[in-house]
C-alpha cells in the first residue's frame, strides 16, 4: 500500500498539469487566455510544470482592454520574454473603434462587458478551438456549476441546462467546427488555496496585489483606484490611501482594499480571516443575482 | 491536510442543498457579501428565514424552480480536512448530472425525507453508488422535525435501508438522523434527538478514512503527451508525461507499454525541476525509460509485474445518459483515459428495473436506463476491472454525430 496521500496543493497542482495535458493532446489551436491576474499567473506556472523541457503548446492570448494596471502589462510582458512564449493581444479598442461595440458611460462605465466582442473576435479570427481560463469555482455561484472543460456553441455561449455529463477525469473535448471549449484548470481551486501556492512556489506577482500607497476615490462604498478611465467628477473626492488589489480585472471595476499587507504571509492571513469574498471587489458582479451567468450565457468568460 | 470529496444524493426535495447550505453556514464558511446577497434574496423559508439551498442554487432557472438541476461544486476547510462537496440534482431527468458529481467522489451522503422514507430515487440512487463502488456511504434521515424528532421512525427508515444496502453490497453505511432546515446533528449535535447517541454529520466526515491507494504493482500511467523540445542541447530528451493512475512507479522498476508490449525500465522520474525517487498515486509527471520505444498518447505505461487485461471485447456495466435512445447500429467512439477508439455495442445483456432490480432483456437504453453491455472496440484497450481499480477500469461513450456524451462505462467481466 501507499501510505503517503498526496498534500492538497500536490493534488490540486496535479489535477491541473493532467487537464492541461488533455487540452494539449485533444486539441489543434488551443490557446491560454492570460489576463495578469493571480490566477492566470498560476496557469502559467502550471504549464510550465506540464509541458517544460517543452515549448508550451498554446499562446498566450490577452484580452487587452485598454484600462489596465500599468504594472500589469510591465509584468505581462517581463513575463513573456522570460518564458520565451508566443503572446497574442486582442484590443477591445479596435472593436470600438471599428463601431462593433459602444463605450459605456456614466459614472460606473467599465469596459468589462465589452471584452466579450473582442475575446470572440480574436479565438474566430486564429481559429482558437480551445481557451484555458483561470476560473473558479469559488467565485461565484455560476461558475460553481460549470464543468472542467465547458462547450460553447459557435457564438461562444454557455447553456447550463445542456451541459454534457463529466465523469471521472475523462474529459470530452469533441467539438464541430466552429465551437469551442473553455477549459479550467484550476476549477477545484479556492483563492486561498492559489495563495498558498504562490507562496509555496516562490512566483513573482504584479505589485499592486501588495499594499500601497495609491491615489483613490469612494465610489459605491469601495475603493477605486483614481484613473483617466473612471468617469469622475467634482464630488468625486481623491485621498491618497495604502491599498492593495485582491482580484485584478479592468481598473474601472476593480475595487482596492485598505491593506498594510505587503507580504505574502500578510496576505494569506489577511485572507483567511476576511469576511468578504474575493468577487466582493468586483463591481461587473453586483448588476443582478444572476450578472455572471448571464454574461457567461453571452460568451464571456 | 488531506482534501475529501463527497456529493449528496436522494430523491427531488429531500433537502440536499439545504444540507450543504447548512454545512456551510454553520462551519461559518459564508462570506458577509455572500450572506447579504441571500438576505436580499426574495426566496425565502415559510417562517422568513433565508433558505439556504440557494447557496448552491446558483442557476436562474434552479432559483426559479426551486430544485437543482446541475452539479454544484462547494469548497470549506475545518480544521481536520479540506472539502470539495458536489450537490448534486435530485430528479429522476437529471440523473446525468448526479452521475457526475459522484463519479470522482469518495464518499456519498445519501439524504431521505423522514416523511416519506426509501422511495424510488434513493433506490437508483443508491444502485448508482454501488455500481461507483463509493466506498463511504451516510445516509441522512433528514426533516427530522417534521416527524417530532421520533425514534421510531428513524428506526423504520433504517431498517428500510438496510434492507436495500444488503441487496445492493453496500456494506459501509452510517446512518445519521437530521434536520438539514434546523440544523440538528449537521455540525452542532441535536438536543431534540437525545435517543441518538452517534456523531454529528460534520464529525463523521472529518473522521472518516477513506480507503487508501492500491499496491504499487498497480502502477499505471495513461501518456498524455510526449514531451520532445528536439532542441540542440536536448536532441535525445524524450518525456511520457501523464498522471499516475494507481500504483508507485520507482527509478528501476520493469515496465511494459500496453497494448502494444514493449518492455524498458524507469530510468529518471521528472516533475518539472525536481527528480523525485518515486511517482506516487496521482501525480502528474514526466517518465523517462532506458530504451527507444514507440509510445504514443493513449498507450498504457504499466508495472511489468502486474500487466492490465487487454482486449477488444469487454462486458461493461452502462448508464445511459442520451435524450437520444442506444442505437446499436451505430459505431460510437470511447474514451477510457488518454484513449479514444471506435466501439460497437455487440450485445445487451440486460436492463435493470430499478424498482424490483430484476434484470430484463431490453434492445436498447433510454435516457437514465442502467444495464450490461457488450462491447466490440476497433483498437485493444489496456484497462484493469472497475472492482479492481477503478481509475482504470472506466469509459464513456460519445455519439460521434453529435459530440456528446451518451454513456457511462465501467468494465466488469471478459466476454
Ligand atoms: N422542515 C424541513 N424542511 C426541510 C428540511 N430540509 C429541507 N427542507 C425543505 O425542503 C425543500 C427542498 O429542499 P432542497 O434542499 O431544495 O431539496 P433538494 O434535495 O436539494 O432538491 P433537488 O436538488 O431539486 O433534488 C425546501 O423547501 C427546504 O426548505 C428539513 O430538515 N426540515
Ligand atoms: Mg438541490
Amino acid at each position: 500500500m501507499q501510505a503517503q496521500k498526496l498534500d492538497y496543493l500536490d493534488e490540486l497542482e496535479a489535477e491541473a498539469i493532467h487537464i492541461l495535458r488533455e487540452v494539449a493532446g485533444q486539441f489543434e489551436k488551443p490557446a491560454l487566455l492570460f489576463s495578469g491576474g493571480k490566477d492566470s499567473i498560476t496557469l502559467v506556472r502550471l504549464a510550465e510544470k506540464a509541458f517544460r523541457p517543452g515549448k508550451f503548446p498554446f499562446p498566450l492570448v490577452h484580452i487587452d482592454t485598454g484600462h489596465n494596471f500599468e504594472e500589469t502589462i510591465i509584468y505581462r510582458d517581463q513575463m513573456v520574454e522570460r518564458l520565451g512564449e508566443k503572446l497574442i493581444v486582442g484590443y477591445v479598442q479596435d472593436a470600438i473603434d471599428q463601431g462593433k461595440v459602444l463605450e459605456q458611460k456614466g459614472k460606473n462605465a467599465s469596459r468589462n462587458a465589452l471584452q466579450t466582442v473582442t475575446l470572440l473576435d480574436t479565438i474566430a479570427e486564429h481559429g482558437f478551438d480551445a481557451c484555458i481560463g483561470g476560473a473558479r469555482r469559488d467565485e461565484e455561484k455560476a461558475r460553481a456549476k460549470e464543468r472542467i472543460f465547458s462547450v460553447r456553441d459557435e457564438f461562444g455561449q454557455w447553456d447550463p441546462k445542456r451541459q454534457r455529463p463529466e465523469l471521472w477525469n475523462i474529459y470530452n473535448g469533441r467539438i464541430q467546427k466552429g465551437e469551442n471549449v473553455r477549459v479550467f484548470p484550476i476549477s477545484n481551486w479556492t483563492e486561498l488555496d492559489v495563495w498558498n501556492y504562490i507562496r509555496r512556489e516562490k512566483m513573482d506577482l504584479p505589485s499592486i496585489y501588495f499594499a500601497h500607497q495609491r491615489d483613490c476615490i469612494t465610489r459605491n462604498g469601495q475603493l477605486m483606484a483614481a484613473s483617466p478611465y473612471l468617469n469622475m467628477d467634482e464630488e468625486d473626492l481623491i485621498v491618497s490611501r495604502k491599498v492593495r488589489f485582491r482580484t485584478v480585472g479592468d481598473m474601472s471595476c476593480t475595487a482596492a482594499v485598505a491593506s498594510d499587507a505587503d507580504q505574502i504571509d500578510d496576505i494569506i492571513a489577511e485572507i483567511s480571516a476576511s469576511k468578504i469574498s474575493e468577487r466582493g471587489a468586483r463591481l461587473d458582479d453586483k448588476v443582478s443575482e444572476a450578472a455572471m451567468e448571464d454574461r457567461k450565457k453571452g460568451g464571456y468568460f | 491536510m488531506d482534501i475529501l470529496k463527497f456529493f449528496t444524493a436522494g430523491s427531488v426535495d429531500d433537502g440536499k442543498s439545504t444540507l450543504i447550505g447548512r454545512l456551510l453556514y454553520d462551519t461559518n464558511s459564508i462570506l458577509a457579501d455572500q450572506l447579504e446577497a441571500l438576505q436580499a434574496s426574495n426566496r425565502k423559508n415559510d417562517d422568513g428565514t433565508i433558505d439556504l439551498a440557494i447557496l448552491t442554487d446558483g442557476l436562474r432557472a434552479e432559483r426559479e424552480q426551486g430544485i437543482t438541476i446541475d452539479v454544484a461544486y462547494k469548497y470549506f476547510q475545518t480544521e481536520k480536512r479540506k472539502f470539495i462537496i458536489a450537490d448534486t440534482p435530485g430528479h429522476i431527468q437529471y440523473t446525468r448530472n448526479m452521475v457526475t458529481g459522484a463519479s470522482t467522489a469518495k464518499l456519498a451522503i445519501i439524504l431521505i425525507d423522514a416523511r416519506k422514507g426509501v422511495v424510488e430515487q434513493t433506490v437508483r440512487h443508491s444502485y448508482l453508488v454501488s455500481l461507483l463502488g463509493v466506498s463511504e456511504l451516510a445516509v441522512c434521515i433528514n426533516k427530522m422535525d417534521m416527524v417530532d424528532y421520533s425514534e421510531t421512525v428513524f428506526r423504520e427508515i433504517t431498517e428500510a435501508y438496510e434492507a436495500l444496502a444488503a441487496k445492493l453490497n453496500l456494506n459501509k453505511v452510517n446512518f445519521i438522523p437530521v434536520s438539514a432546515l434546523k440544523g440538528d446533528n449537521i455540525v452542532h449535535r441535536s438536543v431534540h434527538m437525545p435517543w441518538y447517541d452517534g456523531s454529528s454529520l460534520l464529525y463523521f466526515l472529518e473522521n472518516v478514512e477513506v480507503t487508501g491507494h492500491l499496491p504499487s504493482v498497480y502502477a499505471r500511467m495513461p501518456v498524455q503527451w510526449v514531451i520532445r523540445p528536439q532542441t540542440e542541447d536536448l536532441h535525445d530528451y524524450r518525456g511520457y508525461a501523464g498522471r499516475i493512475l494507481s500504483g508507485t512507479f520507482k527509478k528501476g522498476d520493469a515496465v511494459t507499454v500496453m497494448p502494444s508490449g514493449q518492455q524498458s525500465v524507469i530510468d529518471r522520474i521528472e516533475v518539472f525541476d525536481k527528480e523525485p525517487e518515486q511517482a506516487l498515486t496521482g501525480m502528474s509527471v514526466t517518465l523517462h525509460l532506458k530504451d527507444q520505444v514507440d509510445i504514443s498518447r493513449g498507450d498504457v505505461l504499466v508495472s511489468s509485474a502486474r500487466l492490465t487485461q487487454q482486449t477488444r471485447n469487454i462486458a461493461a456495466d452502462l448508464c445511459w445518459m442520451d435524450q437520444k435512445q442506444l442505437d446499436n447500429s451505430l459505431t460510437y467512439l470511447l474514451q477510457h483515459n488518454s484513449k479514444i477508439t471506435k466501439c460497437k455495442i455487440a450485445d445487451i445483456q440486460y436492463k435493470v428495473d430499478i424498482n424490483t432490480m430484476n434484470k430484463e432483456s431490453a434492445d436498447t437504453f433510454h435516457l437514465n436506463d442502467i444495464g450490461r453491455v457488450e462491447l466490440k472496440t476497433a483498437d485493444e484497450l489496456a484497462f484493469d476491472w472497475y472492482d479492481e481499480n477503478p481509475a482504470n477500469g472506466a469509459a464513456i461513450l460519445i455519439d460521434s454525430r453529435t459530440n456528446l456524451t451518451v454513456a457511462a462505462l465501467m468494465f466488469r467481466e471478459a466476454v
